[in-house]
């Protein structure tokens, strides 16, 4: 039996897995105190991944794309690959090559991955796609406490409070078991739609804000007017904690419930009724997600959030605070260890002349060796194959053929590329633009680390070797960085290995890891698990017993024990043992203050028109994760959502001659994609829904506008104007997936 | 790269001051506009609309300052009165004897209070005389403020929208107040007769005294109002909220054409070149003075324009919605209160709910499928839907009574409880049938439930659906047939 953490998001639920009577690994729920024993159908039927026919186990290459893939042998692949990124690195200069990598890779493969880009490659071009997931929380987390991690204190604190805010956040679909924390609190719920978790809220007498998509800050705005009006701001909190209030507060005055009403929607009453129940709570939460933040205004409409949560006192106090919800797997380690184009290992930015030369020393290299910074993703992707944007990609852990905005003119983008590289365990839509194909290992097959929600560093077991003729990420960055010309020792392809070096290079950093790597060493002597390529189970890992241990004790709220090696909060320095709960005696910035942003709303990039009537949203499902790439490929889970719908108010549909079930394309100015229509009577009349897990035709990015956010690049994901029209029926039945 | 072009605006009130902060969106760096403001209040400025909340004490005075993005090159002169315009030499002239050059001028004088020829309300200089104020500046809200003691009888002249407000905050701070329209019914602009009953209704239950469709006579000091029927109705005080006049005296003696406004074109143009005007001394046929909304539209347009972002934005008139701020009181209305009386009465279609004892009154008339009028009290929920509808001119929804109402059409989908198998845990797809298989293979308890089902796993929302069927089966129910 191995102790392990799901694959997916980043409530890193644990769970064991141990072969079932026909010898496959099956997943049983472990207790720990984020998921407390509870998994979703995602995670239970995770170890069907291990075994999908769908699996790739041998490189893939083609010289150009019209040709057909040819199966070959490693050498044969990476020795191409290297050769063409040399080639085409001396022809057009070090930017030529760029790398997209992924919030789903661990904390050693990020690190790893970051260091190859910028020493092996030389290149400034790499991102990754948790541009697209926690740039704006980031960001905005960055200048209001100095520092970001998701949330400051542990998950399980939540539990106790009384009212818990939640904006463009759905745990009850996309993380269900984190509701098992939400049972007490009464929630206000801000989401265009009436999600499950707004559904939840108002079954148990809490609320449901559902503003029109691109108008969350105005509301924020709008609650914090009302909380000032009523009286219920902390201002002795306001004084010693915090700068910049009467700044912020010009703005919120000029945005008056009605005001905010004909903007938003968002009855009057229903601002003053949750401004109330949020200001007179004893302990209280704001917490925000993908909904309020992947917008032009992503950055500011998260800060409008926290200045809320400033203005009622409750960051940095035990029992109150704000925090983001982290969506992917290591959506927090992912940001913090140098695969970010403005960014170094341990949350160093890489235009800080201190951090360069810090990192260039660990590196061995001269600090003007290091690469500046880069485009960020979406950016990087539309420069693909223009003129001065690179010319070949390594793609690892991610899907943006289907996951980016704009992904008609994405795919268009890949298709230019002399050289797509990418790594994945299946053939994800991605790889039909590639020219090599690298069969990795997944999950469950290797070991690493992951940061979760919490900033808790987690360790992911292996459990079983990966199929023959599979390599593992880290076996991949080593070969090719060798090939390319860099020492071996310099790209250590041994997890433990990596994580002590990564824990050495962030030490004294924002994100410090030292402590980890210290104890992981002391512990495990930094020996490998990792078994030969052949199949089978593996041994169980020795540093287990000590971490459910710890487990334990912190579900009961205790620090961690020093000796556990893993499962700490970061920052962890060496000397130290983890930090639980950030900021209880002061901010991270100089001052030690934390800083309201004077933000101010503005609108969409796009807005509806006679063209295009209506808004639309995009989201998940229970039973999906990201571009589907992986759940798609569970049948039960594919069963259950097996295609693209659209959610719509019944009148939305009527006035498009449109019925329950019936297909329905949907326009905007970029795309077009094909739903199933679903009709859902608490929608807005104004917004249609659609989920963002499906490929090809069906594809909702197909609609999405890249309009970037000025601070984060973060893309407008959420709001996009479009037109809503019948297929005919047997257009429909004809229509092929692309 | 040219000079930037001088702009002088006439007026840093909300619309004037909008007017720079929209400007210098566009314009951050000055490369387009050069902007100088002349202000006669020596304060900077504020936002009216809070000056309810800073009647009742809610927020201090230096809370309503509004945001001002200036650039290092933008003047603002505050404290000083522009004595003339010129629109032929494009100059301003201040009464500090100096004068400015524009490229364009821009109107933002706003309004002033209206004092009905009431004897007593003002001194032979026309000063208002003791006891006597408006409701329009801070220096209003300061005197309002120190009169509002408990007890202490007001009287509020003028039953609009500012009237009500004010009349809700003074009796909220334990005034006794009364109000006195000369129209038949309160806020007779908004309002149709049976919705105007059922407000006044609403406020005597809160303690005010409602007079309509009475004059005012002579305004004693110390002693009260005495009324065309020759009530006295006792007062400290009077608050005069009975209108506001635009303030056109620049632009008349320049030469601009103006009625109760400066008549002003789409393009916000006067009639002179050059000069143009937005905010409440402006007059467009399509209506907006007296109301912010309108106001900042135009500054928005305006601003458009004259930074060349997008020199084709026009002002189409308003489609503006009121709101009645005040504590206990929600009161939406739009367009045309009366529409089911006018000349189209007989092709508009009108939904009417009167709730007297309830104290709520909806209606709602609609025209070839858009909404032309609507008064909502005591409809929370439907007003955000419906003037959403309205100001951007949407198609009704067929089942008008569930709009009116804010209720949402029944959901379509199958409800869970209705069906003969429901399904009880939605994170992983486990129906009834599914735990009453597994209960007669011998799972008694939620744990074993869910080990064998996965249900309560999940979200654990269904813990109590699952607790509860435990304890049916076990008390001996029947599972049912699948």
């Amino acid at each position: 039996m191995t102790r392990t953490h799901c694959p997916y998001c980043a409530l890193q639920c644990a769970m064991h897995l141990e072969p079932d009577p026909s010898g496959n690994l099956a997943v049983r729920p472990a207790q720990f105190p984020t998921n407390r024993g509870g998994l979703c159908r995602k995670g239970w039927t995770a170890a069907e991944l291990l075994t999908t026919p769908e699996r790739l186990t041998t490189p893939l290459l083609r010289t150009d794309t019209s040709s057909e893939f040819q199966p070959v042998d490693w050498d044969t692949a990476l020795d191409h690959v290297a050769r063409r990124m040399a080639q085409l690195r001396r022809f057009h200069g070090p930017d030529a090559v760029s790398v997209f990598g992924s919030g789903g890779l661990t904390n050693e493969k990020s690190y790893l991955l970051g260091k190859f880009a910028r020493l092996a490659l030389g290149t400034s071009q790499i991102d990754y796609n948790g541009r697209f997931c926690m740039s704006s929380a980031a960001a905005a987390g960055n200048r209001a406490f100095g520092l970001d991690r998701g949330m400051p204190f542990p998950l399980s604190d939540l539990g106790g409070a009384e009212v818990v805010l939640l904006a463009g956040a759905n745990p009850a679909a996309t993380m269900p078991p984190m509701m098992g924390h939400l049972t007490a609190p009464t929630l206000i719920v801000v989401d265009p739609r009436r999600s499950a978790t707004a559904e939840q809220a108002l079954a148990r007498g809490g609320m449901h804000l559902a503003p029109r998509p691109g108008t969350d800050l105005a509301l924020a705005l709008g609650l914090l007017h009302v909380a000032r009006v009523e009286n219920l701001l902390d201002e002795d909190y306001i004084a010693e904690r915090t700068t910049g209030f009467s700044e912020a507060w010009r703005h919120v005055a000029a945005w008056w419930p009605h005001r905010v009403e004909q903007l938003t929607g968002v009855p009057a009453a229903d601002i003053h009724a949750a401004a109330r129940l949020l200001g007179q709570a004893g302990s209280r939460y704001i917490l925000t997600g993908r909904g309020c933040e992947q917008h032009s205004s992503g950055v500011d409409t998260v800060s409008a959030w926290i200045n809320l949560a400033l203005a009622l006192g409750l960051p940095g106090r035990v029992g109150s605070g704000y925090g983001c919800i982290t969506g992917q797997g290591n959506g927090q380690g992912g940001r913090e260890h140098g695969q970010k184009a403005d960014q170094l290992p341990g949350y160093r930015r890489i235009d800080d002349p201190e951090a360069r030369d810090r990192v260039a020393t660990a590196w061995g290299v001269d600090a003007g060796e290091l690469p500046g910074p880069g485009r960020s993703a979406f950016e990087l992707l539309d420069a693909l194959g223009q003129d001065q944007g690179p010319r070949a990609m390594w793609l690892l852990g991610s899907n943006p053929a289907v996951s980016a905005p704009d992904a008609v003119r994405v795919r268009r983008r890949l298709a230019e590329l002399d050289l797509f590289v990418v790594s994945d365990f299946v053939f994800s839509e991605s790889c039909e633009y590639a020219h090599v194909v690298l069969p990795v290992a997944q999950w469950a097959e290797e070991r690493g680390t992951m940061t979760n929600l919490e900033g808790r560093v987690l360790r992911r077991n292996q459990a079983v070797n990966p199929p023959a003729g599979v390599r593992t990420d880290l076996e991949v960055i080593r070969e090719l960085a060798v090939r390319l010309g860099q020492p071996a020792e310099r790209f250590p392809s041994e997890a433990d290995a990596v994580l002590t070096e990564l824990g050495a290079v962030t030490r004294g950093a924002p994100a410090d890891y030292s402590g980890i790597s210290a104890r992981l060493a002391y512990r495990d002597g930094g020996r490998s698990t990792a078994g030969p390529s052949s199949g089978g189970p593996v041994a169980q890992p020795a540093s287990y017993v000590a971490a459910e241990d710890a487990a334990s004790v912190e579900s009961t709220g205790e620090v961690a024990s020093p000796d556990t090696g893993n499962e700490l909060y970061w920052p962890a320095p060496v000397d130290g043992s983890g930090t639980p709960r950030l900021f209880l005696d002061s901010f991270a910035h100089p001052d030690g203050r934390a800083r309201f942003l004077p933000v101010e709303h503005r609108p969409a990039a796009e807005a509806a028109s006679p063209t295009f009537p209506l808004l639309a949203t995009t989201g998940r499902v229970l039973g999906h994760y990201q571009s589907g790439a992986q759940t798609r490929r569970v049948p039960e889970l594919a069963a259950a959502d097996p295609e693209t719908v659209v959610e719509m108010h019944p009148d939305t549909a009527a006035r498009s001659g449109l019925r329950s079930g019936d297909q329905a394309r949907v326009t905007s100015a970029r795309g077009t994609t094909l739903a199933r229509v679903r009709i859902t009577a608490h929608s807005r009349r104004d917004t249609v829904f659609l989920p963002f897990h499906f490929a090809g035709a069906g594809a909702a990015n197909n609609l999405t506008n890249p309009a970037l956010d000025p601070t984060s690049r973060m893309p407008e994901f959420k709001v996009s104007a479009v037109r809503l029209e019948p297929v005919p029926a047997d257009e429909g039945k004809d229509s092929p997936d692309e | 790269m040219s000079d930037p072009r001088e702009i002088v605006v006439i007026g840093h009130g909300m619309v004037g001051s909008r007017f720079v902060t929209e400007c210098r969106a566009r314009d951050p760096e000055g490369q387009r506009v050069r902007i100088t403001v002349v202000g006669a209040e020596s304060r900077g400025p504020y936002n009216r609309i809070l000056l309810s909340d800073a009647v009742n004490g809610r927020l201090e005075e230096s809370e309503l300052a509004l945001p001002s993005t200036t650039h290092a090159n933008d003047r603002v002169c505050t404290g000083r009165a522009v004595t003339a315009v010129d629109p032929q030499s494009r100059r301003v002239y201040l009464d500090d004897g100096t004068e400015l050059r524009y490229d364009e001028l821009v109107l933002a004088t706003g309004a002033q209070p209206a004092f009905p020829p009431v004897r007593g309300l003002v001194d032979r200089q026309g000063a208002p005389s003791d006891g006597v104020t408006a409701l329009r500046d801070l220096d209003d809200c300061a005197r309002v403020r120190s009169w509002a003691r408990s007890g202490a009888p007001l009287v509020v002249l003028g039953g609009g929208v500012l009237g009500l407000e004010a009349a809700r905050g003074l009796n909220e701070a334990g005034s006794r107040v009364a109000v006195v329209e000369s129209a038949p019914w309160l806020m007779r602009r908004q309002l149709d007769r049976s919705g105007a009953d059922i407000l006044a209704q609403q406020l005597r239950t809160l303690g005010i005294d409602i007079h309509t469709w009475r004059v005012a006579g002579r305004w004693v000091p110390g002693t009260g109002l005495e009324l065309d029927d020759g009530r006295m109705v006792p007062a400290d005080g009077i608050i005069v909220t009975a209108g506001v006049r635009a303030r056109t005296e620049l632009a008349t003696a320049a030469g601009l054409a103006t009625e109760h406004g400066v008549l002003v074109d789409d393009r916000l143009a006067t009639s002179a070149p050059r000069v143009h005007a937005i905010g409440d001394c402006a007059q467009h046929s399509g209506g907006g003075a007296g109301l912010v909304a309108p106001g900042w539209e135009m500054a928005r347009i305006l601003a458009d324009q004259l930074t060349g972002v997008d020199p084709a934005a026009r002002y189409r008139g308003a489609r503006a919605v009121t709101r009645l701020k005040a504590a206990g009181i929600e009161l939406t209305a739009l367009g045309d209160a009366e529409a089911d009386a006018g000349e189209q009465a007989d092709v508009t279609e009108t939904v009417t709910v009167a709730d007297p004892h309830g104290g709520r009154y909806g209606k709602l008339s609609v025209r070839s499928g858009h909404i032309v009028g609507a008064v909502l009290l005591g409809f929370a929920d439907a007003a955000a839907a419906i003037s959403q509808l309205y100001t951007e001119d949407g198609v009704v929804p067929a089942d008008r009574l569930s709009l009116l109402l804010g209720l949402s059409p029944t959901d379509s989908s199958p409800a869970s409880s209705g069906e003969s198998d429901p399904t009880v845990c939605h994170c992983n797809a486990v129906r009834r049938s599914d735990l009453e298989s597994a209960w007669l293979d011998g799972a008694r308890s939620r744990a074993a439930l869910a080990e064998r089902t996965r249900a309560t796993t999940g979200c654990g929302g269904c813990t109590r659906d699952v607790d509860a069927l435990v304890t049916a089966l076990g008390d001996g129910a029947e599972p049912v047939s699948h």
